[in-house]
């Protein structure tokens, strides 16, 4: 036994991305050890902010010097098209994200702190804050990264559970109403943790049927087609209810509206918009990287599940009152949306029509989404922000312009021409058409009508009904959120009327679909 | 001969989701949860050995790591709700709805 170890070979210029959001994360965690707390947040803000553009940068650099035609790191992460596609997107978000979160109003003085205590007194009084928020943030968008572009079932899990334990934890860091918080804290991670745990499991079963965890070795050995099928169709559905847990899918949508509501909006808006893109990556992946030769077996079940999740948000939206549950149902809807391309699949050219479409849905989306809960940051009364509907009545006449951007993102969502929301929808349907889903493409549209009503009569109660006698204010916004109502809203423009570039790049990365 | 070790699995792994289903204390609950994970392990490491490869252990490993990681985290959270609410009961948690 005097063989030679072989050293693994790592593309360190291919992951850098990764690398240096999760590098700029453990510098983050020494910062809260070693610099004195008055110093903490001007380290910070700077560096959360330059690492993430660093990730971008290397992203594009990635994406100029052509893309490999193998997977990374002995297999564990493959950096095709759609993973530079979804990192460029998901880095661009968090650092919208960012700008957002810098806001001492959204975060709790001292966590540890029992509300209404007078440790908490003490805690504001003596001006802390919570800056563990920006290293958490870094660590859940490098799980984000690995989540999206693991090429292995084990990097996903990993990827998973760095994603979302951080997301835990600032869940439950509001600053006003913290007993909301806490409690959104709870549920997402219990249900988060018992979701993993069906993914987990779902895993052993696929690694039992095919003796492998990579996603190739998986799509092989459905190929070879031998062992128990029980096994395998097992192993996929449970697989299937972690990764559907993780975008809200009809289900198991659950958590969606008590954990938007109750974490701090920020929080959400992070949320939001970046697990999406990544855990449509992650999903992508699973069912056409590894059971791709599965497609008859699992398509019927993803049919039921896009229809339930498009009408089951849609219908709920209208019932909601509060302005975060909307857009979490709202965003329940999207998904729904976005399975309606995840099932059509065929040959080669579909499935890299299909691709691309959810890739600029998603990009269209996340940015709308961003500005749309950055507005909410901005509406508030004596308690904090003012979620119920009913105070929303008459902002317009109180304050026209920031009525009117809101209004303009709930179209985009609602998908009227001249928006992004329109370009994404179309596309994603458009896809579902030529890969002969035509019965969902018909929910599709009809929920898209429900889901207009709703998003149209917040657009009435703002301009059409008298504001109350004590309203709530619109807070002077602070540079970083005028900047991300700013961005958000140019995008949503942007996408809506010149969507070409954008579109082009999607095909462009979609063109070679997942390397393998 | 694996089959035995299979079946035990799959029994913890009903037994922690019919836990986390119906008891009522968080602390309990994420102990069903844990119970869940280390059915997948025992799944993992029998595999592991029917298939004659490594992969399968290899796996447990990151599986207690990401474990350890998942009790920090949660009863982080727990202990915050208990401090606040005096009760760990997930059903006195109930003031976020429509």
């Amino acid at each position: 036994m005097n063989g030679t170890i072989q050293a693994p070979t790592i593309e360190y210029a291919l992951l850098s991305p990764m690398l240096i959001v999760f590098g700029a994360a453990i510098i983050g965690v020494l910062i809260e050890a070693f610099a004195p707390r008055y110093l903490r947040k001007s380290i910070h803000m700077p560096l959360t902010l330059l690492a993430l553009l660093g990730a971008f940068a290397t992203t594009i650099l990635g994406a100029a010097n052509g893309l490999p035609t193998s997977a990374s790191a002995m297999g564990a992460v493959a950096v095709d098209g759609p993973a530079l596609f979804v990192w460029g997107i998901i880095l661009i978000l968090a650092f919208v994200s960012v700008l957002l979160i810098n806001d001492d109003e959204q975060f709790v003085a001292q966590a540890a702190a029992v509300p209404g205590s007078s440790d908490e007194e003490e805690a504001v009084r003596s001006g802390y804050a919570q800056t563990e928020v920006y290293p958490l943030l870094l660590f859940a968008v490098g799980g984000m990264l690995l989540f999206s572009s693991a090429n292995d079932l084990l990097a996903m899990f990993v990827g998973l559970e760095v994603m979302s334990l951080p997301l835990y934890l600032l869940c439950g860091l509001a600053r006003r109403r913290r007993l909301l918080s806490q409690e959104a804290s709870v549920k997402y991670f219990l249900l988060g943790a018992f979701s993993s745990a069906f993914f987990l499991y779902g895993m052993a079963l696929v690694y039992g049927y095919t003796g492998t965890v990579s996603l190739r070795g998986i799509g092989d050995a459905l190929g070879a087609g031998s062992g128990q099928e029980t096994l395998l169709l097992i192993g996929t559905a449970m697989l299937g209810v972690g990764l559907l847990f993780k975008i809200g899918a009809a289900p198991f949508q659950a958590w969606k509206p008590d954990v938007y509501q109750g974490a701090p909006t920020a929080v959400t808006a992070l949320m939001a918009s970046t697990v999406l893109v990544a855990a449509f990556g992650a999903v992508l992946r699973v069912f056409w990287v590894a059971l791709g030769g599965l497609e008859w077996n699992w398509q019927p079940v993803m049919w039921g599940i896009a229809i339930l999740t498009m009408v089951v948000g849609a219908i709920l939206a209208i019932t909601q009152t509060d302005i975060k549950r909307m857009l979490a149902y709202s965003s329940v809807a999207h998904a729904g949306f976005l399975l309606t391309g995840v099932i059509a699949t065929g040959a080669a050219a579909q499935n890299a029509k299909a691709l691309s479409a959810i890739l600029f849905y998603l990009a269209a989306y996340g940015f709308t989404t961003v500005g749309a809960f950055a507005v909410v940051t901005m509406v508030r009364d004596a308690g904090g922000e003012a979620g119920h509907l009913s105070r929303w009545a008459g902002l317009g006449k109180r304050s026209p312009f920031l009525a009117g951007v809101f209004a303009f993102f709930l179209l985009a969502f609602a998908g009227i021409p001249l928006t992004s929301g329109f370009f994404g929808k179309y596309a994603v349907f458009a896809a579902a058409v030529s890969g002969g889903a035509v019965p969902l493409v018909v929910v599709g549209v009809v929920s898209s009508a429900i889901a207009a009503f709703f998003y149209v009569r917040v657009i009435v109660l703002m301009f059409f009904n008298d504001p109350a006698a004590d309203g709530p204010s619109i807070a002077v916004p602070t540079v970083g959120t005028s900047a991300v109502v700013a961005l958000a809203a140019a995008a949503t423009v942007v996408l809506g009327v010149f969507p070409q570039p954008v579109l082009d790049l999607a095909d462009q990365a979609a063109s070679a679909l997942f390397i393998r | 001969m694996t089959t035995h070790y299979l079946v035990l699995s799959a029994l913890l792994f009903a037994i922690g989701a019919v836990g986390v289903l119906i008891r009522r204390n968080a602390i309990v609950v994420f102990m069903c949860v844990e119970l869940m994970l280390n059915a997948c392990n025992l799944a993992f490491v029998t595999f592991a050995r029917q298939h004659g490869n490594l992969d399968g252990q290899l796996i447990a490993f990151f599986v207690m790591v990401v474990a350890a990681a998942e009790v920090v985290v949660g009863l982080a959270i727990i202990v915050m709700i208990f401090r606040t609410r005096r009760s760990a009961s997930v059903d006195d948690a109930n003031l976020l709805k429509y």
